[in-house]
């Protein structure tokens, strides 16, 4: 199925017009650096591929009832968001580079930043970044960018995913990392404080909800921070949002987080969406695309590309980041979600989860040895909870049962053997809680 | 058209969750919540369709009509992609299960597709191994970047720069900054590839890689490319290869084996998935021999007995820089693409899409300026400068053809050419298809010289006219903040 229009007398045709042979389309490539047939399978029909590729889909297992978060959350997707989004021309359409075919991605992505303005409390955002993780690590290289400073100090409890990521990109740069131990799962102030009075550091990266689950209030740390001139980054939960105060409240200077959870599907580690948003002072220090509203020539309100004097396109070497193709199609996933769930949709989601989780956290509770890892913190929709046993043998058998009963904390932190992150959402419900609770309590 | 948050009502509801079944009510300190909810527009559900249905009929795609946006290959999309990788089996699947104690046998077909794909791209590409976690094409280049770093620690070179033509994307000097290497720019020669003197003058112990696109953005390969690797192979640099415009030899020449060490696609591009508007993309990575154990973590390995598993034992690795595996969704889509190309199918992929791309310079060559007249490969630059002379512009001509019903061409790109049309029609494209897109060229062309006032106007018939950019620039009003 080559997909290709041409019929064979066109093809000749064409050639003709050209006066050449099909062999002499590629006579400028030398013989010896031309291969013959790969060595991949003959194609084959679509429906057989349809059946080849859907045995692959059976043979993984999503009837599980799953507890497994750290950062990537199975919400419920109302069914208007595949419908938006699976509009072809939506996603057969390319970066809007000509702005007068291409308003309907404009818009929508001037839609989705300003709903993330409103969410986090910032006021400008840009049009997407690849993931949580790589959008943290952008927002780090704008605060160096910004304070001209080469120290970042990156607590520990914000996720274990981001900053690997975060160093694998660093690591041949000139920049010094400084990772923070959490004090009973929260950042801790004094240590942070000790090493900002340096007077040398960029930013502070902290996580709310942060990795562990426990929410915390920043504007001490902002303070902190602006005190010595750094600057406060926050990654967000944005689900989490709808209920908890915005980090630009207390007072962050660049708010990042992972947008799955708003309207996309797992789809095991991607597509995801980073987002990105800071104050209007930085807005040409800000990395990727951004869309902007204008008048066209007869006085009508549109949109385009804007701010484009900081990308890799016009400034090459000298652009603020490489990005160029971003999550276009999550951002439009994005803002049809939020402006699906709406205002107070989006504030019930938020509280059905918080709900739920401290229901399992409570009912978890009363398991005999079974205890908070970080006991007398406040959490969002999701814990940490110390077994009396190993984690991953306990998960082990729980899998049995088709429970994913959480993730295993040892796999990133040492002396965590026992420790089992559990996450709710407001798909779960009372019974998949209390079968968790019950086999729970077998394993052990 | 008005913003969603304008057509707001307050009270209405649109999509509301189910009432929480459990029997208590969490009470959470006030001082971590907000004041009130987040100012997110109350809509119906209907209002919501209606007005993302109204903003995507004032979208230009790939389904609409004829997009020969060059150096974005901008083929068909087949559906049956978008159908397989919706599949509940691979959309439903939880990252982190097969990082579980037994996770892995949940999660079989999905480590099979990864690893099947890394077996397709080694062998369509020549080479060695792939990872195929970057996000995005760029992505795939700082990737490809940090991993030439690596390299060159491990063996103790002190290198500080990268090479890269005149002609690169963007993209490319942007990736190797970022990685931490000084920029050196090669000139092209008077035939449109890289000048291999110029080359020879600044190529020296210092030098890291070059980074190429083959064929490059004007569409041309390079025929000295063998022996550019070879040179830079002499100083220990690595050649990367920008897998961009990979379509135009795709099933017929193979980067590992012209001497490339590094290669990057663009699934998006080459593999038919969607462009979504700007993302998102899917970059593997393949590398050498020579490379393969700095790749990043982790990579899906096949046990003897046929089970997939993630190997996280690396040592040498880059390290991570993806959260997971990649744009899982992304390479389903391309992974059913291939199966369905076969080896035959992709030869005619890049047959078909050199011939469109020739037929369309033979057919235009008299109409408009062309600069580098030879055999082309997926793409033809010409350039608008006799109509410029008119004070018809390359960006007068984009309009136009919006109002005769096709994408433009990219403009202004590459910057070696100017007032540049970079045309890339892509082999699902008919010879009907591009008949009437050479006409209303050919019609352009003749209207730049009888009136070129009237272009000031166009586009007439989009939704929008032409947008002040400037004001845009000077008084940035990129959010409508609550």
């Amino acid at each position: 199925m080559p997909f290709i229009a041409n019929t064979d007398d066109q093809r000749r045709e064409m050639l003709a017009t050209l006066g050449l042979s099909g062999a002499d389309l590629f006579a400028d490539i030398p013989d010896h650096l031309r291969c013959g047939s790969p060595d991949i399978p003959e194609g084959i029909s679509e429906q057989q591929a349809a059946q080849r590729v859907g045995d692959l889909a059976g043979m993984n297992d999503t009837d599980l009832t799953s507890f497994l978060g750290g950062g990537f959350y199975d919400h419920y997707i109302p069914a208007a968001v595949p419908a938006i989004v699976g509009r072809s021309e939506f996603y057969t359409s390319y970066t809007p580079y000509q702005p007068e075919a291409s308003q309907g991605t404009l818009q929508a992505i001037y839609e989705y930043q300003s709903a993330i303005c409103r969410l986090t409390g910032m006021e400008i955002s840009n049009a997407s970044m690849y993931d949580g993780g790589t959008a943290l690590y952008e927002a780090v290289m704008m605060a160096l960018r910004i304070t001209r400073r080469e120290h970042v100090v990156v607590d520990r409890s914000v996720s274990v995913i981001y900053r690997t990521i975060l160093r694998s990109y660093t690591t041949n740069l000139g920049i010094e990392l400084d990772e923070t131990a959490p004090d009973n799962g929260l950042p801790d102030r004094r240590a942070i404080g000790d090493i900002l009075a340096n007077g040398e550091t960029a930013a502070v990266v902290v996580q709310n909800p942060n990795f562990f689950g426990c929410m915390d209030e920043f504007t001490d740390l902002a303070e902190m921070c602006h005190e010595h001139g750094a600057l406060l980054i926050v990654s967000a939960y944005p689900i989490a949002l709808g209920l908890l105060k915005s980090p630009g409240d207390m007072g962050a200077d660049i708010v990042t987080g992972e947008g799955q959870s708003l309207g996309m599907p797992l789809n095991f580690g991607g597509p995801y969406l980073g987002f990105m948003a800071t104050r209007k002072k930085h807005m040409r220090k800000m990395p990727g695309r951004i869309a902007g509203r204008t008048v066209d020539q007869n006085g009508k309100d549109c949109f385009v590309l804007t701010l484009q004097a900081r990308e890799q396109h016009i400034r090459r070497e000298k652009a603020t980041s490489n990005i160029c193709t971003n999550q276009g199609l999550c951002a439009l996933t994005a803002i049809a979600y939020l402006s699906l769930l709406g205002k107070e949709g989006l504030r019930k989601v938020a509280q059905n989860c918080a709900e739920k989780a401290w229901y399992a956290q409570q009912e978890l509770l009363t398991i005999p040895g079974v205890e908070l890892r970080f006991p007398n913190r406040w959490y969002f929709n999701e814990f940490v909870l110390e077994l009396p046993t190993r984690a991953d043998r306990v998960i082990r058998r729980l899998l049995r049962d088709d429970i994913a009963a959480g993730f295993p904390l040892a796999r990133y932190y040492p002396n965590m053997d026992n420790a089992l992150m559990v996450a709710v959402t407001e798909k779960r419900t009372k019974r998949e809680i209390d079968f968790l609770v019950h086999s729970l309590e077998n394993a052990l | 058209m008005k913003l969603i948050f304008d057509k707001s009502m307050p009270g209405r509801r649109g999509v509301m969750p189910a009432e929480s079944d459990i029997p208590v009510r969490a009470n959470l300190d006030s001082r971590f919540l907000r004041s009130e909810p987040a100012a997110l527009p109350e809509l119906s559900e209907l209002d919501v369709m209606r007005h993302f249905t109204a903003l995507s009929e004032m979208n230009f795609g790939v389904d609409s009509g004829f997009y020969p946006l060059g150096s974005c290959t901008m083929k068909y999309n087949p559906k049956i992609n978008e159908q397989l990788c919706a599949l509940p089996g691979f959309a439903n699947l939880h990252p982190l299960l097969p990082q579980l104690s037994t996770g892995r046998d949940r999660v079989q077909g999905a480590l099979a597709v990864l690893h099947h794909m890394d077996m397709l791209l080694r062998e369509i590409c020549g080479m060695a191994a792939f990872t195929m976690q970057p996000l995005a094409g760029a992505h795939g280049e700082l990737t490809g970047v940090i991993v030439m770093a690596a390299y060159h620690k491990a063996k103790g070179n002190d290198k500080t720069t990268i090479l890269i033509p005149d002609s690169a994307h963007g993209t490319n000097p942007a990736s190797a900054a970022i990685a931490g290497y000084d920029v050196k720019t090669v000139p092209s020669d008077e035939n449109g590839v890289m000048d291999i003197d110029a080359l020879r003058e600044v190529l020296d112990e210092t030098t890291a890689g070059v980074m190429l696109t083959c064929p490059n953005t004007l569409g041309l390969f390079n025929p000295h490319i063998a022996e550019i690797c070879d040179m830079v192979h002499d100083v220990d640099g690595l050649m990367y290869y920008d897998g961009a415009n990979l379509n135009a030899i795709v099933g017929r020449s193979r980067p590992g084996d012209i001497g490339f060490d590094i290669v990057h696609l663009n699934l998006h591009k080459t593999f038919a998935t969607p462009h979504g508007g700007g993302g998102p993309g899917s970059g593997p990575v393949g590398v050498c021999e020579r490379l393969r154990t700095f790749l990043p973590i982790s990579i899906v390995r096949e046990t003897r007995d046929g089970h997939y598993y993630l190997d996280y034992d690396q040592p040498e690795a880059i390290g991570y820089i993806a959260p997971f595996y990649g744009n899982f969704a992304v390479i389903v889509r391309a992974y059913v693409y291939i199966l369905m190309q076969g080896a035959d199918g992709l030869a005619r992929v890049s047959e078909n899409a050199v011939l469109n791309a020739n037929y369309i310079r033979e057919r235009l060559k008299d109409h408009y300026e062309l600069p580098y007249p030879q055999l082309c490969k997926h793409e033809v630059v010409f350039s608008a400068s006799r109509q410029a002379k008119k004070g018809v512009h390359a960006v007068d001509i984009a309009k136009a053809l919006i109002d005769r019903g096709y994408h433009p061409p990219t403009v202004y790109f590459p910057l070696i050419v100017e007032e540049a049309l970079m045309i890339e029609p892509t082999e699902t494209e008919s010879k009907e298809t591009l008949d009437g897109f050479i006409e209303a060229m050919i019609e352009i062309a003749k209207l730049a010289e009888t009136d070129p006032e009237s272009f000031h106007a166009m586009p007439t018939s989009a939704p929008v006219s032409r947008p002040d950019e400037t004001q845009a620039a000077r008084k940035p009003d990129v959010a409508s903040l609550a």
